[in-house]
């Protein structure tokens, strides 16, 4: 019995149960100003980013190249938000990604602070700062989900695995995209967040985009054949589980069969 | 049809055995007379029928296509029978087959006198030879040969003594550089954070040397003396990465450079790491040598040229891999 437990054990550290990234808490707190419920939505995107955002993307968000002391004692640091346009604030904001705690770590997903009301006017008022591109409408209902296979073989499996399960690339960690919606997907690949490389759209259009977003959905969900998807990470667990189980239930029929001779 | 119908009759009678088999004559037992076990018996007969019909039910499930779980049924339905067969065996080996145990010593060793007679016997045997010493020597070479004969296939791994055919690549100075679907690289299109993959106008993409990983980079921070191979910032590298000759598919590149690591070429194989800026050089990996440049120039038109060959040899390294330049 000794061999099925060691067995099982291994077994419990290879298969990982991912923990649910929603769930994780915030990077940081957010600061709302007193009185901002009752302003329009442009004064309280205003006031919303001079408090949480300006340390690290500046007043007026033109960005902090070199680490300067903010708001709050807050070292912050940041690119500038000048031409990134609602596609990008957006993304950020409803990831949870920004705010971030400390500028030199990679955002991850986490719970969001803000309400919706307050991302919309942090939203436009990132919008207003120069001339970005608006947020996208993806209609992935009208993908093809094979034409997105391929080209999420392409172009993102290398990094995001093909079961879109994510995993590491030198200097970072490659998020799971099982919590990305529809929306997130496309922003993700037009902006390239942290060491991601971005798509324009001479690259991957626009019908691609929904190819594309109709795989990582149907690939969120597959329909697992051989029953038992061991996290979908490929014939390695597939391979240990076989090899650990069938050698374990030989093993009880070897012992069984060998109780005669030693008798 | 006849024929069919003889093939029937005689599978029947062979199946039921209509012709009782004569007795034969009595001898005296070997094996002592086991005492008869029905039990066992019909325990036996069950199981068969059991494999019977999980081997039938494997074939129903088959056949029924659109079956929910069907893999699983499947499974069950072939593991099922293969687990009942096993238990049969296991009850005709203990229940139903007489057996009994023999204790038998270890024999004693054999005389040493006889071991040197045979010894004797081999050598005495070879008299019959008269040139012992060729025939050993034609023997071995016979056996070495065909040993030999065995290995040589592994030639077909690479070129053995002539490696010069792994320098040639299809880049020469003014070979223009097309995407995959043969549309010309213009230098004002090629933006910063994202890459592309060019091949050789009207060269064979199926070559090692063809394929191209292109990136732009701000012209400052291309390491001199290599800035001249790159207009504008634009770089190309070998898309063979240098460690196993897997495809460089991961370009790692910065959203805010100061707070992330610098952008890099990552091959998804080993993670060998190649720093597009500073001549393709290892940052990390296995890799043991930089990724080949390709020297890049602007035409009249915009489009982009290849200056040059690569700057070393490409694909995966192999021994004196440093010892020669790429050649068109």
């Amino acid at each position: 019995m000794k061999a099925v437990f060691a067995g099982l054990l291994v077994l419990a550290l290879l298969v990982p149960v991912a923990a649910r990234a929603g769930s994780s808490p915030p990077h940081v707190g957010i600061v709302t100003g007193a009185g901002a419920h009752g302003n329009g939505l442009e004064e309280l995107g205003a006031s919303l980013f001079a408090a949480n955002c300006s340390s690290c993307h500046g007043a007026l968000g033109q960005g902090v190249a070199k680490p300067t002391r903010g708001a709050g004692g807050v070292v912050g640091q940041g690119p500038p938000l000048r031409n990134v346009g609602a596609l990008a604030a957006d993304f950020y904001l409803r990831t949870g990604y920004m705010p971030l705690k400390d500028p030199r770590v990679q955002p991850s997903r986490s719970r969001v602070l803000f309400t919706d009301r307050q991302i919309r006017a942090l939203v436009a008022y990132v919008a207003s700062l120069g001339h970005g591109p608006a947020i996208p409408q993806p209609q992935p209902q009208l993908g093809s989900i094979a034409a997105g296979q391929k080209l999420f073989t392409q172009s993102c499996a290398g990094c995001h695995q093909i079961a879109t399960e994510g995993g590491y690339v030198t200097g970072a960690r490659v998020p799971p995209l099982e919590d990305a919606s529809a929306r997130q997907i496309a922003q993700a690949v037009r902006i390239g967040p942290y060491v991601m490389p971005k798509f324009s759209s001479t690259q991957i259009s626009a019908t691609q985009l929904n190819d594309l977003i109709a795989y990582v959905q149907y690939a969120k969900h597959p329909d697992d054949r051989g029953g038992w998807s061991i996290g979908r990470l490929g014939p390695w667990p597939e391979g240990l589980v076989t090899w650990l189980i069938a050698i374990g239930a030989l093993v009880c029929v070897c012992l069984l069969f060998g109780k005669r001779l030693r008798s | 049809m006849t024929k069919l119908k003889d093939w029937l009759v005689a599978g029947g009678v062979l199946l039921v055995g209509r012709r009782r088999r004569e007795r034969r004559p009595e001898r005296q037992r070997i094996v002592a007379a086991g005492a008869p076990n029905r039990r066992a018996e019909n325990v036996l007969l069950l199981l068969f029928f059991g494999v019977t019909l999980a081997a039938a039910a494997f074939i129903a499930v088959y056949a029924l296509d659109r079956l929910s779980n069907q893999t699983q049924w499947l499974g069950l339905a072939l593991g099922g029978s293969f687990c009942l067969l096993a238990a049969a065996c296991f009850v005709i080996a203990k229940h139903l087959v007489v057996s009994e145990e023999l204790a038998e010593p270890y024999p004693e060793r054999e005389s040493p006198a006889a071991q040197g007679e045979v010894e004797q016997i081999v050598h005495e045997s070879g008299s019959r030879f008269t040139r012992k010493r060729l025939v050993t020597l034609a023997g071995s070479g016979a056996l070495g040969a065909l040993g030999l004969a065995a290995l040589v296939p592994a030639a077909s791994l690479g070129p053995v003594l002539d490696t010069d055919s792994l320098y040639t690549t299809p880049w020469r100075k003014g070979r223009r550089l097309v995407d995959e679907a043969g549309k010309p690289f213009v230098a004002g299109d090629v933006r910063e954070q994202t890459f592309y993959t060019a091949y050789p106008e009207g060269g064979d993409r199926e070559l090692i040397g063809a394929p191209l990983v292109v990136v732009r980079l701000p012209l400052e921070e291309i390491t001199e003396p290599r800035r001249s191979w790159a207009p504008h910032g634009i770089v190309a590298y070998s898309k063979i990465c240098t460690h196993a000759g897997c495809a460089i598919a991961l370009y790692r590149t910065p959203t805010f450079a100061p707070t992330q690591p610098r952008p890099a070429l990552v091959c998804p194989c080993h993670y060998s790491t190649f720093d597009p800026a500073d001549a393709g050089k290892v940052i990390f990996g296995p890799a043991g040598r930089a990724l080949p440049q390709l020297p890049l120039l602007v035409d009249r038109e915009g489009e982009l040229r290849a200056a040059g060959n690569f700057s070393g040899p490409v694909g995966p390294s192999w021994w004196g891999v440093r010892m020669g330049k790429a050649r068109s």
